[in-house]
């Protein structure tokens, strides 16, 4: 069974059609990329898929239900992370303050709780400790972790965001072009933490991305979306050579 | 006890060092509310005079133990806090603004028309039940129990909530939800300090529940740093004193009131404590020993 | 006498449109709550006065000159207490310097002026006239005509002139605005310019209407102009008209059919109502949250 299904996927904005029936399929485990020329409605697709915006027709399926309706924070703890094209992290808390808000979604401590100290918020408090430093060794803040998130250098923010994504204990993880601004190597090291990520905490990937040989190097599959359509899905090399994807996209970079 | 330390300090000091507990207390729950959680309130005298009218009508009308008025008066206040909470669900930032001062408006003009509160008269002959030991008392079990908070779950929730909402939401927080709970702490806190200073004053009337007390809250929050609980009792203590100093130019006060948020926001937004937690010092020194 | 209260309703109205227009533009371009708008328009009617009384212009020249004056203090104050902030400062920081400039600017005039209230000499000669069973003095007229005048001149400017384009170039999206080669900075300084110099306007004219000046009246009139652009959605120039009037209806009707003690909540009764049903006001927008 497919871990998300998105079928019939269509959204308006003011009579504009941002996203024109939308169908595919994620199946659990895997890499799977999204790409597309700017306005080609990734991000949409990513908002809708988190519950952001509700689709003005279609269904998104998670795990055999229906998301559609849900509120954002519900989608999160259903089990879909996400991070931001363009950062969003809690500038003014600590690296790892933002990881540990990251965990809000899968502990349960309420505010009495919490102010009077019962067991289980310690209980809880210790396991998010223990997990944020887990994390923090793994995209490698750990000596940062007392530094508010705003002084960062851009890539580690979007290592940080990547790990804040990851404390919600995903089995769906949704990267909005996490590599855009990065340098080579930075990029390099991306890839492996993509990668390694997947292999650790057994979750499936779905990412946005602009750069090609990052995506035809780490995806197994990709969807090519395209004024709202999608007008491909198909392995990478089979996309790479696909007639309709090299005329509206790759074309014009190549 | 009061007696006792009036032998030893000045009463003119001692009724200051009061005013400055009572005022902890009340710009901790606008902390809460605006420092912590970013929802800017402009109103939190309206919340105070809702506690010192309900608990004042209650231990002078119906003879109600004077704690269990102050609680009384606390949860009146959370109740409307709930009910101001609620706008929020749908509002931006600067339009809640308008909501909290309409509210206070609101709330105030109320007060002018009240029967049992005096009208415009206000109410005199409180019992001054309020003691030394209740204020610093209630300080400290406030400061504690914040702090507690703070380091917690909700507490960082609410943090998120000031930085993004957005990302918040997609780390599984009911931003919602809590957006209503801080402001029904706050607002419980604005009702505790009202009743408590009723109950020190002897005499309350609508006036000073105004606009200016709303802003001169805000101020100490806003001075000592958002969103820090050292930052907010440093921002009581200064505001409380200062004025005192000020005295004989009083009529600068309010001006430099105004010029000092200006340039606080200019040179020094997050105030003189900037966002300084008791928790991250506690941890921050003790780990860093480590390194 | 429904038609009477109706007639002071859009008298009054329209003062309230006047100073709505500034709230409106400036939120429609920097998404700012400019507080410190009600205290421009108490001091447009201060230097009305004083031009009217020191220097010995008359009437209509002491308007265009009070104007002028607030055109200035309008794009000082922006300069001074809002630009420094503009881009590298929180949404809440910059309402929170507006609400300090706010508050300067009244404490300000009290140590110029005194609190007491004071008023125009009487220089225009005021006939009443009859119509039926509704009076109207030939203040009332003066008065509609020239706010017509203003809205209308205000209006054409945004539709027709180079800069008015600017201005909704500005409103749709800033940084595009900034990339197609719009001096923003500018497009800003004037739009606050033109507000200020419309509260002046309406500062002069409620305080000869009203025969009463004093430091405070901006404050109120500043928050219930603001209720009046929200109540017409705000950003909207042609909503801010509609809800200043409509308001200013509201407002005299609440008093003459239900009771005068409510008359200052009336307006933020409204505010809290439309923020609730309908945010976006009688004519806004609604807006699409951008992520």
């Amino acid at each position: 069974m497919p871990i998300l299904e998105l079928k019939g996927i269509s959204q308006e904005f003011g009579g504009l059609r941002a996203l024109d029936s939308i169908d595919m399929a994620i199946e659990t485990g895997e890499i799977f990329g999204i790409i597309g020329p700017n306005g080609a409605g990734k991000t949409t697709l990513f908002n809708i898929i988190t519950g952001i915006y509700e689709p003005t027709q279609g269904e998104v399926i998670f795990n055999g239900g229906n998301i559609n309706r849900l509120p954002a924070y519900q989608v999160a703890r259903q089990g879909i992370a996400r991070t931001y094209q363009n950062i969003r992290l809690f500038k003014k808390l600590s690296v790892l303050d933002n990881i540990r808000v990251g965990r809000y979604g899968v502990t349960k401590n309420g505010i009495f709780s919490g102010m009077l100290g019962l067991p289980l918020a310690r209980r809880e408090e210790s396991q998010t400790m223990a997990e944020a430093m887990r994390l923090l060794e793994l995209v490698g803040l750990y000596d940062r972790r007392w530094e508010y998130a705003d002084s960062l250098a851009y890539g580690e923010q979007r290592r940080l965001e990547i790990a804040r994504a990851l404390a919600l204990n995903p089995t769906l993880l949704l990267l909005d072009e996490p590599a855009a601004g990065m340098n080579s190597s930075e990029k390099v090291e991306l890839v492996s933490l993509i990668r390694r990520i997947r292999e650790e905490m057994e979750l499936t990937i779905l990412l946005v991305e602009h750069d090609m040989n990052l995506v035809m190097n780490i995806c197994d599959r990709i969807a090519v979306l395209d004024y709202g359509r999608r007008i491909a899905l198909d392995t990478p090399i089979r996309v790479k050579n696909d007639a309709a994807v090299i005329q509206s996209y790759l074309g014009v970079e190549a | 006890m009061d007696a006792v330390l009036s032998q030893y300090i000045d009463p003119y000091f001692l009724r200051i060092i009061l005013i400055i507990g009572i005022n902890i207390i009340l710009a901790l729950g606008l902390n809460l509310i605006t420092g912590v959680t970013g929802q800017l309130s402009m109103g939190h005298a309206g919340f105070m005079s809702l506690g010192a009218y309900t608990s004042a009508i209650l231990t002078m009308n119906y003879g109600v133990a004077f704690p269990t008025a102050l609680l009384g008066g606390s949860l009146v206040a959370a109740l409307f806090g709930f009910f101001i909470g609620l706008p929020t669900l749908r509002l931006q930032g600067d339009y809640l603004a308008m909501v909290t001062i309409g509210f206070a408006e609101i709330i105030r003009v109320f007060f002018l028309n009240f029967e049992p509160g005096g009208k415009a008269v206000g109410l005199s002959g409180i019992p001054q039940e309020t003691t030394f030991l209740t204020v610093w008392g209630l300080v400290a079990v406030a400061v504690f129990l914040n702090a507690r908070l703070l380091s917690s779950r909700t507490g960082r929730a609410f943090y998120a909530i000031r930085e993004d909402e957005i990302a918040a939401e997609s780390c599984g927080v009911n931003t919602t939800r809590l957006k209503v709970t801080a402001f029904v702490l706050g607002s419980f806190l604005g009702g505790l300090g009202g009743g408590l200073y009723a109950h020190y004053m002897f005499y309350i009337d609508p006036q000073v529940f105004n606009f200016t007390k709303s802003i001169e809250l805000l101020n100490m929050v806003v001075l000592g740093g958002m969103g820090s609980i050292p930052g907010t009792i440093l921002g009581a203590v200064l505001l409380t004193i200062l004025p005192e100093l000020l005295r004989v130019v009083a009529e600068y006060r309010l001006m430099f009131y105004g010029a000092l948020l200006v340039i606080l926001m200019i040179f020094r937004p997050n105030g003189l404590l900037g966002d300084v937690r008791i928790y991250d010092l506690k941890k921050r020194w003790g780990l860093g020993k480590n390194k | 006498m429904f038609w009477q209260q109706l007639l002071n309703g859009i008298t009054l109205g329209s003062s309230y449109a006047l100073i709505a227009l500034g709230y409106t533009m400036v939120y429609g371009i920097v998404q700012l709550i400019n507080f410190a708008h009600g205290e421009i328009y108490m001091f447009g009617a201060f230097a009305g006065l004083f031009l009217v009384t020191v220097v010995g212009l008359p009437i209509g020249w002491a308007l265009l000159g009070a104007m002028a004056f607030c055109m200035l203090l309008g794009v000082v104050v922006e300069r001074v207490a809002y630009r420094p902030l503009r881009g590298k400062s929180s949404r809440l920081s910059a309402l929170i310097s507006a609400i300090g400039v706010s508050i300067f600017l009244s404490t300000l005039m009290v140590i110029i002026a005194g609190t007491n209230p004071r008023n125009y000499p009487d220089i225009i000669k005021i006939s009443n006239y009859q119509l039926g069973a509704v009076q109207f003095s030939s203040l009332q007229i003066i008065i509609l005509i020239i706010s017509a005048i203003l809205m209308i001149g205000l209006e054409l400017m945004v539709r027709r002139s180079r800069i008015g384009k600017a201005m909704r170039a500005c409103s749709q999206d800033i940084e595009a605005a900034a990339l197609m080669g719009i001096n923003v900075n500018r497009v800003i300084s004037f739009t606050f310019a033109v507000g200020s110099a419309l509260a002046a306007a309406g500062g002069v004219m409620v305080a000869i209407y009203y025969n009463a000046l004093w430091p405070y009246m901006g404050t109120m009139a500043g928050m219930k102009a603001f209720c009046a652009a929200v109540l017409g959605g705000i950003g909207s120039i042609p909503g801010a008209m509609v809800g200043g009037i409509s308001l200013g209806i509201m407002e005299i009707m609440g008093v003459a059919y239900l009771s005068s003690s409510y008359k200052d909540a009336i307006a933020f009764a409204i505010l809290i109502l439309v923020l609730i049903i309908r945010p976006q006001g009688l004519l806004g927008q609604k807006i699409v949250k951008k992520v």
